[in-house]
């Protein structure tokens, strides 16, 4: 049998019997580096891998072997740094130097200045976007700088597939000092004082569901950790689950223990590959020494984790609805007359928190109620990982306390629109949540207030959009996404949104009727009052918060036949500037329909009757002369 | 494993019992038990689900139902080529539409279908959590990420030449 890592570097692998055992392994995992030993970190998260780092990873092997540094140098791939936009995303330790943009040709360079010398290399480091300077640190990056990273605070240090990384870092340590020095009623209480609310979007307080579980008539009670991360445009619990499993893992260990619990479930998207890889990877470490299973660290205390792959449905999200697939049948909610703390999974007791949930609790009993609750607002506290995307320059993972306002967060991080353009909305909370308009900016993060201006926390997704999103295509956008994912069961949802949905087909047809907005209103209110789960109750905020921040949007299609932000295929028409056009001829090619033509060097003309606005001689001019009208 | 040694009939009953086995006949593993056989296949061909539902004492009608609720089985064979665009918020507000407008068109078939001769299987994902490489195709487990309607067209002509070697 192969060596394993720990093995490898002289450190025995022996079932943890004791906290003191975990203690001896970290400081032996510790004394077997070689202090300031050359280590290459190498961004391995998704966004990454599809950036190319998995050949980038390889380069760099190839080259130290090359070189002959194979031995002094260690080559570490790491779970997501969150700047996803500039990948892949390299650091050079001990210096800490962050290359971004980093291709497999930029490698030799790399190992002979950097690795080998020490020189920066200028070309790869990050440019400050208004002053021009070069940043040579993570840290100083301002997308990075005004961060708090709690969650993702070892992600870019760790390999998420060696559990001694994560011991060396004071991992487990929480687990052990739950178990060996609080009773299950203390935990409860500390993460009760804590103020931890449930990250998966509806912030029900954590410490409260756990007590009601632990309270519960029934054996046996199950955990489940909810990692059907189903929101489009949010990966935050991907990239968590990717990078550093061993948070969420120890985290539902000590929930176990608190409430009574010897099995467990992850429920995992099967959209996510590596995060089921990493996941397993992580349970089989654990096994090896005794973190998992029978008598986990010599306490007596028995639990279990089991994974099970989502089916792709969005509706199974939903608590009640994710226990029914987990039992193996399809994936629809019931009505919670009694909740899944007290009859869930198999009618047993089951408590389900979010995958962010479970990694805020290694923390929480490190560090503290007190601390945890020094972060934050009144109502929310801690930190909240978004994933901030669309059109904004700086993409990617943000983790900031609670009470931040989302003008820091989308301009001072994400360093604002790209192209200049004017920012229109923003959208929290996925399929649930509304759209923000400017004027709201200020408004601190935090679960209550989001929920006040109409739309809400969700699990963390944050969608920047600009003057060219059309707000009525937007609102058409979810609707369509949770018709599909609607599962049919109660008729508010499955009739009130396909009901909806043709009206706000029919105005982005311009075939708007004057009373559409009032119909649509009225459908709202039906979806929220009387829809079964959160699905339908909640399927009406992107069209009741774009009627509530945009309704001339809506009023232009409906009365005026047109689309201010030139989206909706049926209200535009794309126009050639015989200003700006050179007559290089390449939309003239592109075209499938052949409804482009003109002179070489002369200004082209766009056939009206023949043009199906499939919108590539946007795309391929270079020259910004294709328009839309 | 290909989707022929599962159709082989010689063969593909080994095939689903080392699928049964591995979930220890469990009637509630019944979802991870589909998705294997999907691995294995490619598809849900219909004999196979006929004999997973006798095995497990199931009805029919019950894995049928599974099969379709989930978006992740297919009950038909699939192209040789798996084109998936990406429609989530960040990839939509990028214009993915237009990008799965222009593979349509090229291809001649809708998202979600596969064209006559199995070459090509269109199909949609709500996230794939790459957001930042927006609009997203991923080709045959490939990512590309920033494209536009013209680089979809690009991408499938790549596609086709490749097969053609």
């Amino acid at each position: 049998m192969a060596k394993t890592l720990a093995q490898q570097e002289g450190v025995s692998v022996e079932r943890l019997q004791s906290p003191q055992d975990l203690e001896r392994l970290r400081e032996a995992l510790i004394a077997a580096r070689v202090p300031d030993k050359p280590c290459i970190t190498v961004c391995g998260g998704t966004g990454c891998l599809a950036c190319g780092s998995q050949a980038v990873i390889d380069a760099f092997r190839e080259e130290l072997a090359r070189q002959g540094m194979a031995e002094q140098v260690d080559i570490r791939t790491t779970g997501c740094h969150g700047f996803c936009e500039r990948g892949a995303v390299v650091v050079i330790h001990p210096q800490g130097i962050f290359y971004q943009r980093v291709k497999p040709e930029d490698v030799p360079d790399v190992v002979r200045e950097t690795v080998a010398q020490g020189n920066v290399l200028e070309r790869l480091l990050y440019t400050h976007p208004q002053t021009g300077e070069k940043i040579i640190c993570e840290r100083d990056i301002p997308f990075y700088n005004l961060q708090r990273r709690l969650i993702l605070s070892h992600n870019g240090l760790i390999d998420p597939t060696r559990i001694e990384d994560y011991i060396s870092y004071g991992g487990y340590s929480a687990l052990a000092k739950a178990l060996y020095t609080m009773q299950p009623e203390e935990i409860i209480e500390v993460i009760k004082k804590s103020g931890l609310r449930g990250r998966g979007g509806a912030g029900f307080p954590t410490g409260r569901k756990w007590e009601s579980c632990r309270q519960a008539p029934g054996e046996p009670k199950y955990v489940i950790c909810n990692a059907d991360e189903g929101d489009p445009g949010a990966y935050m619990n991907r990239s968590t689950l990717e990078g550093n499993p061993h948070l969420v893992l120890e985290g539902m260990v000590i929930g176990a223990y608190a409430v009574g619990s010897h099995t467990g479930y992850i429920y995992i998207r099967h959209e996510y590959p590596l995060a089921v890889t990493n996941i397993s990877l992580a349970m089989e470490a654990m096994r090896r020494y005794g973190l998992l299973g029978e008598n986990i660290l010599g306490s007596g205390f028995d639990f279990d984790i089991h994974i099970a792959r989502g089916g792709g449905a969005f509706v199974c999200g939903e608590s009640s609805a994710l226990m029914r697939s987990l039992e193996g049948d399809v994936g629809e909610p019931r009505a919670k007359y009694v909740r899944s703390v007290e009859r869930g999974l198999w009618d047993k007791p089951s408590c389900l928190n979010n995958v962010e949930t479970w990694a805020n609790v290694p923390h929480i009993i490190n560090r503290g109620w007190e601390w945890f609750a020094g972060i934050g607002t009144d109502g929310s506290k801690g930190t909240k990982v978004f994933s901030l995307v669309g059109k904004v320059n700086n993409t990617g993972l943000v983790e900031v306390p609670m009470g931040i306002t989302l003008r820091q967060i989308i301009f001072d991080i994400g360093g604002g629109i790209p192209g200049g353009r004017a920012f229109k909305a923003v959208q929290t909370g996925g399929p649930s949540g509304g759209c923000i308009p400017e004027s709201l900016l200020d408004i601190p993060v935090g679960f209550d207030e989001l929920t006040r201006v109409g739309s809400m926390m969700g699990s963390g997704g944050m969608i920047v959009m600009d003057d060219r999103t059309c707000m009525v295509d937007l609102a058409r956008y979810f609707l369509n996404f949770l018709r599909e994912e609607s599962c049919g069961k109660c008729t508010p949802c499955r009739e009130g949104i396909a009901r909806s949905l043709e009206v706000l087909n029919r105005i982005c047809d311009g075939q708007g009727r004057p009373d559409d907005i009032a119909l649509l209103e009225e459908l709202g209110e039906l979806l929220r009052g009387f829809s079964l789960c959160g699905l339908g109750q909640t399927a009406a905020n992107p069209v009741l918060s774009t009627i509530r921040y945009f309704r001339d949007e809506y009023e232009a299609h409906i009365h005026d036949h047109r689309c201010p932000a030139g989206v909706c295929k049926a209200l535009i028409h794309y126009r050639i500037n015989p200003e700006a056009c050179t007559g290089c001829g390449a939309c003239a090619l592109q075209c499938p329909q052949q409804a482009i033509s003109g002179q070489k060097k002369a200004a082209h003309v766009i056939d009206q009757e023949l043009c199906i606005r499939c919108g590539i001689c946007l795309d391929t001019c270079k020259f910004s002369a294709v328009q839309v009208q | 494993m290909s989707a022929s040694t599962l159709v082989d009939a010689g063969t593909h009953e080994a095939v689903i019992e080392s699928i049964l086995e591995r979930h220890s006949c469990d009637p509630a593993a019944i979802i991870a038990i589909l998705q294997d056989l999907q691995d294995e296949a490619g598809y849900l061909p219909e004999e196979a689900l006929r004999y997973v539902a006798r095995r497990l004492d199931i009805p029919v009608s019950k894995v049928y139902r599974l099969a379709t609720f989930y978006r992740a089985f297919s009950l038909q064979p699939r192209g040789k080529h798996h084109l998936c665009v990406c429609t989530g918020t960040a990839c939509h507000v990028r214009g993915a539409v237009r990008v799965i407008r222009s593979l349509e068109q090229e291809l001649g078939i809708r998202a979600g279908e596969t064209d006559e001769q199995l070459q090509f299987t269109l199909e949609t994902v709500n996230c794939l959590g790459a957001c930042a490489l927006g609009p997203i195709v991923v080709a045959d487990g490939e990512y590309h990420g920033q494209m536009t309607a013209a680089k979809a067209v690009r991408l499938v002509n790549k596609l086709r030449s490749s097969g053609q070697e």
